[in-house]
């Protein structure tokens, strides 16, 4: 009897280090703290999106990470006081209400539906909806050509069914939980396009092993003027707009769209004028 | 058993076995032979893209904070879902028909509804009514769902663990004047978390693969989506990074469904105990009386 | 209340979960079966690759199997299941990764009910001359079946809850549904209501009527 009394013990006690080592290992007690007191930054980018915003072993990369960095130095902080959260699409807004982030850039187009929840810096990108396509495929020269086209997006990507309801009625949609899942069926020929942001595209381009195997269709389906999303009524909407104008002058933003999405032969647009969104 | 189905081999069945297995192996050949033969035409085997698992810092970056995770959702699942389930059980057996026709209502709705189902109700319900954080949110959404399922698959288990334990050890308890709730604290409730060991053991196996449900369609960063963030980088090696997290989801839950079988041996030998094991398949062998829906698969 | 719910094909939803649960438990029982037969057959080669196969298909979690189906699969080995448009393909597909999957669990089922048949009766059969076809497909499996029926109800329930799962690859069956009225409406309550419902109408009748007829054609002994 005491036996059985122990072997259940144990078993509680190796359930219980087993949360213990398991939780142990992140503690990202996050809240963002306020501005301007000389500690730490925390700043929402994405995760999963190379030349934009990537993890990568060597820790963040992309343009949206070169312009946060430049923006978060002017506002008084260096590389290592910053904080990186993941701001995925869909839980942007609510970061920003709550506080859970100061700044958001992550590839987030400024929206009328958008400004009523939060305030936007910027535009610091002109990007538009585009697909991308393989290089030896002629077919689709116009969006029309997508009718019948199968169309890789991500799960909950408005820009796939704006193509479908808008352009392209007869076009059929593959959902991924993530852009890089559609690539190697877009190289075999099991997709013929991919379609979102041409910033976003021109990064997955830009990597070495699709060199010269994807083009860009060039169709600016849409305007994206890309903003930085801060708190409503935050005084930090001034101070980045500050930032992110001096960033355009002293060429650092020229530089760090090459760096990011050169490569891909990515054609951007001149650097916006603050407040100057294109509808 | 096995061998009984058939007589000792003589020479024709002998032929046949040898012609039989010549066979079926060029046909597992032939399929992968063109598995593998396409994978390649399609430059998926090509060194750059499986090259990053072994270094560590695929590893360190992606995988083992993914694995992290995977391993919280379903340690946190598992505790709280214990007790939950326990309670549950245990008043399906009451003797008062009020408690028991509330838990048995319970647990059979929480058993019948997808697992998914119950995630993607929990995403919605913490953004709309409670502050938890969106970091958070995805955690307490998958948790809560494998909860609330596991917890009803757990209670079966409970009740199959104390209605295989022998008639006469309540009988005893009874006879020298134990009462209902000491007959089970001291008598019934130890001796059936035992015998269970094996079964929740099992069911780890089930957490731990639903928790997948949460990166494919929760956004919930754990071992699954990793692979997700991982291919970003490492230019879309999307079938390398999906098949490394295979074999860890594999090679994680086989080390689970070993130990539960092994637990399972030792506690059927071991000659002090009642007997009364609960194995990997049995609670929902013993719940025929509801849905029963199948607790390991 | 329930004037939202026009705007959704509700109905189509629940039919496509009805059709991928159907087809795949056809599926699975024949894949199943077979496989139940290599286990216990007198083939080593069979024998190993059906336990490798079991130990394997049932330690990985569905949604990566599924994602396989279509990423590896479809997308990479170029297999779209005589299909064309991606609808179609997706839900070939899905059908094809729970079949591979809950095989592995009917298999298992399988082979317990086979463990119930006493051994005289594949002894008897023996006596008389029958060949381990004969043994295990006119004796041993219809006895089998009759006492795994309680087994495979439940593994037919936990499909019918896994279809679900197809919604990692697209199929707008009912969870994709229930995610998307919850984006687009605030009425998080009634509408996880109606799915639940949807659920429980499904599973909990299939579970009462396969109980009752697992004890009706249960061999006494």
């Amino acid at each position: 009897m005491k036996l059985r009394k122990v072997t259940a013990a144990s078993a509680t006690v190796f359930a219980l280090a087993l949360t213990a080592t398991a939780c142990g290992g992140d503690n990202n007690e996050g809240g963002g703290s306020g501005s301007g007191d000389g500690k730490t930054i925390t700043v929402g980018i994405k995760f999963d999106q190379p030349g934009l915003g990537q993890k990568t072993p060597q820790g963040y990369a992309g343009f949206d990470v070169d312009v946060a960095t430049y923006v978060a130095k002017k506002l008084g902080y260096n590389e290592d006081q910053i904080e990186w959260k993941e701001a995925k699409s869909a839980d942007r807004e609510t970061m920003l209400q709550r506080g859970d982030v100061d700044f958001i850039a992550a590839t987030y187009s400024i929206t009328p539906e958008r400004q009523e929840k939060v305030d936007f810096a910027g535009p610091y990108l002109l990007a538009h909806q585009d697909v991308l396509v393989r290089a030896d495929d002629n077919k689709i020269k116009s969006p029309e050509d997508l009718n019948n086209a199968k169309l890789c997006s991500v799960t909950g990507s408005t820009s796939a069914q704006n193509v479908k309801d808008k352009l392209a009625p007869k076009a059929q949609l593959q959902p991924y939980p993530t852009y890089s899942a559609c690539l190697p069926g877009l190289q075999n020929g099991a997709v013929d396009a991919l379609t979102t942001d041409d910033s976003i595209l021109a990064g997955y381009a830009a990597q070495s092993q699709f060199k010269g195997k994807f083009k860009l269709g060039g169709f600016k389906l849409t305007n994206e003027n890309y903003g930085i999303g801060v708190k409503k009524g935050s005084d930090l909407k001034d101070k980045i707009n500050d930032a992110l104008e001096a960033m355009v002058a002293d060429k650092a933003w020229q530089e760090a769209v090459d760096k990011n999405l050169g490569p891909a032969n990515y054609k951007n647009e001149p650097a916006p004028k603050i407040g100057d969104i294109k509808s | 058993m096995s061998s009984v189905l058939y007589d000792a081999q003589g020479p024709r069945a002998k032929r046949r076995n040898v012609l039989l297995t010549v066979v079926f192996l060029v046909a597992v050949a032939a399929l992968l032979w063109w598995v593998f033969g396409t994978l390649k035409d399609k430059g998926q085997l090509e060194w750059a893209l499986w090259e990053p698992f072994v270094h560590t810092e695929a590893w360190s970056t992606y995988i083992w904070p993914g694995l992290q995770n995977t391993l919280k959702a379903a340690a946190l699942a598992v505790i709280i879902a214990l007790p939950l389930g326990a309670v549950l059980g245990i008043a399906r057996l009451s003797d008062h028909a009020w408690v028991r026709a509330p838990a048995a209502v319970v647990v059979e709705f929480f058993r019948s509804i997808p697992v998914l189902v119950l995630m993607i109700f929990g995403l919605a319900l913490f953004a709309e009514y409670t502050n938890v954080t969106s970091d958070d949110r995805p955690l307490y959404a998958v948790v809560t769902g494998l909860v609330l399922y596991n917890a009803s698959v757990l209670a079966e288990i409970v009740r199959a663990g104390i209605l295989a334990l022998p008639k006469g050890q309540s009988e005893a308890a009874m006879a020298i004047g134990l009462r209902k709730g000491q007959l089970m604290r001291l008598v019934l409730l130890p001796q059936a978390v035992t015998a269970m060991l094996p079964a929740i053991v099992s069911q780890l196996v089930v957490i731990v693969k639903d928790t997948a449900l949460g990166g494919a369609v929760l956004t919930y960063s754990e071992l699954l989506s990793a692979a997700n963030t991982m291919s970003g980088y490492y230019g879309a090696n999307v079938i390398a990074s999906f098949t490394v997290v295979a074999v860890i989801f594999i090679a994680l839950n086989f080390a689970l469904t070993s130990f539960a079988s092994w637990l399972e041996r030792r506690l059927r030998r071991a000659k002090k105990s009642t007997g009364a094991v609960v194995g990997a398949g049995d609670a929902e062998i013993a719940g025929t009386a509801g849905t029963g829906t199948g607790g390991t698969v | 209340m329930f004037d939202f719910l026009e705007d959704y094909d509700l109905l189509g939803a629940f039919w496509t979960t009805v059709q991928l649960a159907v087809l795949s438990a056809v599926g699975s029982l024949i894949w199943g079966t077979l496989l139940a037969a290599m286990r216990v057959g007198p083939v080593p080669l069979m024998r190993a690759f059906g336990t490798a196969y079991v130990n394997i298909v049932r330690n990985i979690p569905l949604t990566v199997i599924i994602l396989f189906t279509s990423l590896g699969l479809n997308q990479t080995l170029g297999v779209s299941l005589g299909a064309n448009d991606v609808e179609t393909i997706n839900f070939r597909l899905a059908v094809l990764g729970l079949i591979l999957y809950t095989s592995s669990f009917v298999c298992e089922a399988l082979r317990s009910g086979i463990n119930t048949v006493p051994v005289g009766q594949a002894e008897a059969a023996r006596a008389i001359g029958l060949n381990f076809n004969q043994v295990l497909g006119l004796v041993v499996l219809p006895q089998a079946f009759r006492s795994s029926v309680v087994p495979l109800a439940n593994v037919l329930i936990a499909l019918i809850k896994n279809t679900t799962v197809a919604a990692a690859i697209g199929v707008a069956e009912a969870a994709v549904l229930m995610k998307e009225m919850i984006e687009n409406e605030a009425q998080l309550l009634l509408i996880s209501a109606i799915i639940a419902f949807g659920f429980v109408v499904l599973t909990l009748p299939t579970g009462l009527f396969l109980g009752w007829l697992g004890k009706k054609v249960a061999v006494k002994r």
